[in-house]
């Protein structure tokens, strides 16, 4: 195992550093995107609430993959050429966004409803009882759940293979054909895979115990 | 126009639906299974056996922290040199098992977390063994709760049977990509297929959710 990655490391970092890339890029995007459809479905404008309620329920409900492969052929096909790790990044974006805003959505119900009241009273507009008041707690509850999220973008992440988008796992794929050493192979991708995602869980589980 | 028709054949369409037997095939075996395995690695990990409990507490976070796909790659390419040769059904159903028991084990001991303290005291307290209370007592509380939380962990499990396609196994996704790769102006009428008949499966199932949710409540 030490031998293959001795022989490989370039692949494999290579790798790690456009897994690493694709899910930060796709975590901020998808954060922006998932709350603000999280606060249109809070909305009191029942039209708003409708589009943000449509999005969520569509894009939780489709396989990851079948939004990744639709950007990567059709974009290509009717309007500009993209390549793998856009095509792929574009769709874990939108994916991870719907599970963001039901997240974040979930985070905002929970804050109590007298805080808004409150801060109405006091002659705040709704926007204003929204950024200052409501949103603040809001997040701070959703942390955990989020963390949980962005451990579960890393791992969708490897869709990105699908696409040609140079991740880990494509990497991990091309070195294994080459060696033909399959089990090891996996094992180190797998090994990659866990720096990331298992101290974010780890931490998320202590702010869970901590919070509760 | 004339595409969309040719596209929406019958012969294809029985092909899709084929794909959606598959589908469906793979998810209730795997949920099945991982369910069985999951409670019980669950209740493992719950109970605090010395040693035991550690060991498959450690295995659980491994496996949970992996990407799906990694572990398919691995049973599908990595077992055959360890000498374990599955079919591309086999191969998806193995992996699905391996990552949502570790899933649904996670689900099942914060259920049973959840559930009150006081009522295992007072069932050992009525003179039951410890097992007793679990299977008596704590275990259909913890499941009734748990419900929402395993739908959603079902319906995860069959979008995620779409990357068995990397193996070649012939479920939805596939077969799909089987039409469209007879005509290139398939592409989009095929995945508007797929987006919907994904939609309809795991969306009904969410709405059953709720209402089970509700009435429970």
């Amino acid at each position: 195992m030490l031998n293959l990655f001795v022989n490989n490391w370039h692949s494999f970092l290579t790798g790690f550093g456009w897994t690493i890339l694709s899910s930060i890029v796709a975590l901020i995007l998808s954060l922006i995107i998932g709350s603000l459809f999280a606060i249109m479905e809070v909305m009191p404008n029942k039209a708003l609430r409708i589009i943000g309620n449509i999005y969520v329920e569509i894009f939780r409900n489709i396989p990851l993959l079948v939004i990744t492969m639709f950007f990567y052929l059709v974009i290509p096909l009717y309007f500009v050429k993209i390549n793998g790790f856009t095509a792929g990044t574009i769709g874990l974006t939108i994916y991870t966004s719907a599970f963001i805003a039901e997240t974040v959505r979930s985070g905002i119900n929970s804050v109590d409803i007298g805080q808004m009241e409150a801060s109405r009273a006091m002659g705040m507009t709704y926007g204003q009882a929204m950024r200052y008041i409501v949103l603040p707690q809001a997040f701070k509850l959703v942390i955990p759940p989020l963390g949980n999220q962005f451990v579960n973008l890393v791992k969708n992440s490897s869709v990105l293979a699908f696409v040609a988008g140079f991740d880990l796992m494509y990497q991990g794929n091309a070195i294994a054909s080459q060696t033909f050493d399959t089990v090891n192979t996996y094992l180190v991708v797998g090994l990659f895979y866990l720096i990331i995602t298992l101290p974010i869980s780890y931490y998320m589980q202590h702010l869970e115990r901590k919070l509760a | 126009m004339q595409n969309w028709i040719n596209a929406y054949s019958a012969m294809n369409l029985r092909f899709l639906f084929k794909g959606l037997l598959v589908t469906l095939e793979i998810s209730i075996v795997s949920v099945i299974l991982s369910m069985i395995f999951g409670s019980i690695l669950g209740i493992v990990r719950y109970t605090k056996i010395p040693w035991l409990s550690e060991i498959v507490g450690f295995i659980i976070d491994i496996i949970r922290n992996l990407p799906l796909l990694l572990i398919i790659f691995f049973v599908y390419f990595g077992l055959p040199s360890l000498g374990f040769k599955p079919d591309t059904i086999v191969a998806a159903i193995f992996a699905m098992t391996v990552f949502e028991s570790m899933m649904i084990a996670e689900i099942i001991r914060s259920g049973i977390g959840a559930v009150n303290r006081g009522q295992l005291e007072a069932s050992r307290a009525v003179g039951m063994k410890y097992y007793q209370a679990m299977w008596h007592v704590i275990l259909p509380q913890a499941y009734k709760n748990m419900i929402p939380a395993l739908v959603s962990q079902l319906i995860s499990l069959i979008k995620d049977t779409s990357l068995a396609t990397i193996i070649v196994t012939p479920e939805l996704m596939q077969h799909a990509q089987v039409i469209y790769g007879q005509n290139a102006n398939y592409i989009v009428p095929m995945y508007l297929a797929l987006a919907v008949l994904y939609f309809i499966v795991c969306y009904s199932l969410s709405i059953i959710s709720r209402i089970i949710d509700r009435k429970m409540a």
